[in-house]
């Protein structure tokens, strides 16, 4: 019998993140801790295993280790198979070309070999940049019934943010007659969320035909959909409805983090017909002390709370002593807030030391901003950080 | 050294101590401490010594037990060579299954056999506590002890439980006298309790297995431990730290409080792992209204009440306007609103509806059997 997969999914995880700031310093934007206990690369790899797709190349680039280490086998996505599964696809050096990967298009078409290896019929592409729960499988039914080469998933976003994305102007079936990459005046509000199926024979095809195109920035928003566009080939949107949330700036990471909370979530992690799966921390199950008040938060294992925690998303092993007030934060695993000290509306990298009597962040309402703070720093008792700062070394006040 | 070890789990020993929670699954896999299972701490104890072979000795109701095990990759123990070997009961024409523990070690000499470790060590699952067994091997072979077993002092809980009692050396630690069930027990009154940890060579352990065979023995603890405590080299060792042995309701219910002490949860969580299955929950909801005070919590709970004093596990609901006090509430329990609960425990999948109240009392916890809907 013939091995081989009906459809084979590429995870761009290449990308740096850079405004996330110092919170991809090391790590690249995909292994950005989420939501307390989760990353940002576990919601395309939950929706891949929950849509019975079992294998999954993904391409890393910018600062992979702890992303790779992350991933590992796959086991905690049930992604550790003798026959498919995910696997790492990193830049290698070749007998006659060496190079880094130059646009998502150039990183898929480096590792056409992979995905032939599986025969497959069907190509989904996807970005780890982004939080929402698709059932990918339901995407694949309307490119089979339509008979498109590529489907686009898109989602209707207000009309004045559609210039931030790529636009798709369609007709009333849903086939596509235009693209437009940002466009200043955009014609229709139908943004395109990165996910693309291929055919997998014609993917190959426009791959080589761009590769060998010297003047293309080996892109598939700005060089490979417009070409098969261009060319005729049939080209359909597959619509979205629900949560949809490009985590890729400081204030978007807050807010999708705020959208966990309270008792109907804008987005629900823990709907036992979608699992998010994820790496677990080994912790055991977090204390909360006879001192500490808690209100519309989500806390992960390990956490030590015997301070004020309000509106806010605490991940793993955090500590939260006695007098000290969390309030419209983002805390990552393993951050001590100490006696007394008073963090607000910020996102705190993993293990930063918050000092006794400490003050990070100024309230929402002033108009400030976020603050950031970076991984693995301290921040003097009694210091002052003001909101919008972002830091990423140890801080003794001004 | 330790890796010269071999580790030999009885899950279903002292199934009897607590029938409410082992009705339905071995002793081993009897919740606690929020996510946990009482053999993960067995487990993960052995683990952490750097062993890697762990044969699990099984008898009635272990479904539950295979499900949380499973290929034993959470306490990294799906191996090649070794890893989680689970021991069922044996039986053919001339042999029963085993009724006592030496039947059940003779049952499992091929599986001894074919191991190649060093050392035995055999533990129970009727204890919590962070034990480093490396160092009680360590202690095995400089004493050149034929046997080791592991002691707590500690005041007896209860009268009516199965106890056996070592009397060791000051100075060496060779036992002198080893009573099992000694009638003069005494509620309150010091002793030094054998806590069902264990550890002999594998070579000697096969040879008092063959032994006990051609006498037609029955019982380790008459037949060969009572017997030869003069002749063999019986040496205890002191366990010092903190140890929780569930004798009875009582003490599981006692034991599961201890975890809301500060200095408990260090002893046994702090600086090392405990490994148990993971269910990929979302982390814990707390609701606008929720008050929740000196409270272990587990991942994927949401709560909208109040809850104090409690030991809350995986997925537990708490709704509006519930007041949930000293009490223990297991894996997917669903508590309505303006509930009322004090020193209860309720088993797994419970459902207490809105305006219940429910209290037991510290000495005996109201129980809730699994599935219920009150």
């Amino acid at each position: 019998m013939l091995r081989k997969k009906e459809c084979v999914a590429m995870l761009l995880a290449g990308g740096q993140g850079s405004r996330l700031y110092a919170l991809t310093n090391n790590i690249a934007k995909p292994a950005v801790a989420f939501g307390a206990k989760y990353r940002i690369i576990d919601f395309p790899l939950s929706n891949c295993i929950n849509s019975g797709i079992d294998t999954v190349g993904v391409l890393t680039q910018y600062e992979p280790l702890e992303l790779n280490e992350y991933i590992g086998n796959g086991q905690p996505w049930d992604l550790d198979r003798a026959f498919g599964g995910v696997h790492i696809l990193s830049p290698y050096q070749a007998k006659t070309k060496q190079s880094w990967f130059e646009g998502t298009a150039n990183a898929i078409y480096q590792n056409m070999h992979f995905m032939k290896k599986y025969s497959p019929d069907y190509i989904l592409i996807l970005s780890g940049d982004h939080i929402y729960k698709m059932d990918y499988a339901k995407m694949l039914r309307a490119h089979k019934k339509t008979g498109a080469d590529c489907t686009i998933a898109a989602i209707e976003v207000p009309l004045s943010e559609a210039s931030r994305f790529g636009i798709l102007n369609t007709n009333p079936d849903g086939s596509i007659y235009e693209f437009e990459e940002k466009p200043k005046v955009p014609k229709s509000n139908l943004a395109s969320m990165g996910i693309y199926i291929f055919t997998a024979e014609k993917l190959y095809k426009y791959l080589e035909a761009d590769d060998a195109n010297a003047n293309s920035s080996k892109d598939f928003g700005k060089d490979v959909l417009p070409a098969m566009l261009n060319a005729g080939e049939k080209m359909f949107s597959y619509r979205f409805e629900g949560y949809w949330k490009d985590v890729g700036t400081i204030s978007s990471l807050w807010e999708s983090n705020m959208d966990l909370l309270g008792r109907e979530p804008g987005f629900d992690v823990g709907d036992p017909a979608w699992k998010i799966h994820s790496r677990n921390p080994l912790a055991p199950p977090e204390y909360i002390g006879p001192t500490a008040a808690i209100g519309n938060s989500m806390i992960a294992l390990g956490c030590e709370i015997e301070g004020s925690v309000e509106h806010s998303v605490l991940a793993s092993n955090v500590i939260v002593e006695e007098g000290a007030t969390v309030r419209d934060a983002v805390l990552m695993a393993g951050t001590v807030v100490k006696r007394g000290a008073v963090v607000e509306y910020c996102v705190v990298d993993e293990k930063v030391v918050i000092g006794e009597g400490a003050h990070v962040g100024e309230p929402k309402a002033s108009g400030a901003g976020i603050a950031v703070l970076g991984r693995n720093i301290t921040v003097a008792a009694g210091a002052k950080v003001r909101g919008g700062v972002i830091l990423d070394k140890d801080y003794k006040g001004e | 050294m330790a890796h010269s070890t071999v580790g030999v789990i009885f899950s279903n020993v002292h199934d009897e101590n607590i029938p409410e929670l082992s009705r339905h699954r071995t002793m081993a896999s009897v919740p606690f401490g929020g996510r946990y299972r009482l053999i993960d701490f067995a487990l993960s104890n052995m683990v952490n010594s750097g062993i890697t072979t762990v044969g699990i000795v099984t008898k009635n109701n272990y479904q539950s037990l295979i499900d949380h095990l499973g290929s034993g990759k959470e306490w990294d123990l799906a191996r090649k060579d070794g890893g989680i070997i689970l021991l069922p009961p044996y039986s053919d024409e001339t042999d029963k299954p085993y009724t006592t523990r030496l039947e059940a070690l003779m049952s499992i000499t091929g599986f001894l056999n074919h191991r190649k470790e060093d050392y035995v060590v055999i533990s129970d699952c009727d204890g919590i506590a962070h034990m480093d067994i490396a160092d009680i091997v360590r202690f095995h072979e400089e004493k050149q002890a034929d046997i080791t077993m592991v002691y707590h002092e500690e005041k007896i809980p209860c009268e009516s439980s199965y106890f056996i009692t070592l009397e060791p050396d000051k100075k060496s630690g060779r036992v002198k006298g080893l009573k099992i069930n000694p009638a003069d027990l005494r509620k309150g009154k010091k002793y030094n309790l054998y806590v069902n940890v264990m550890v002999m060579s594998r070579e000697f352990l096969i040879g008092t297995i063959q032994d006990a065979v051609t006498r037609g023995f029955s019982s380790f603890g008459r037949d060969i431990l009572t017997k030869n405590v003069d002749t063999l080299k019986i040496y205890g060792y002191e366990f010092k730290g903190f140890y929780a042995g569930v004798n009875s309701m009582e003490d599981y219910y006692r034991h599961s409080m201890e975890l809301l002490d500060r200095n408990v949860r260090d002893e046994l969580f702090g600086n090392r792992d405990i490994y148990t299955k993971v269910r990929d929950s979302a982390p814990s909801k707390y609701l606008d209204g929720a008050i929740v005070r000196n409270t272990l919590v587990s991942d994927g709970c949401v709560i909208e009440g109040t809850v104090e004093n409690c030991i809350l596990f995986r997925g537990v609901k708490v709704g509006k306007g519930s007041m949930i006090r000293n009490s223990v509430i297991m894996q997917d329990t669903v508590i309505g609103e303006n509930v009322t609960l004090d020193c209860v425990i309720t088993d797994k999948n419970v459902v207490i509806r809105d305006r219940r109240t429910l209290a037991g009392c510290a000495e005996l916890p109201y129980f809730i059997s699994k599935g219920r809907m009150l």
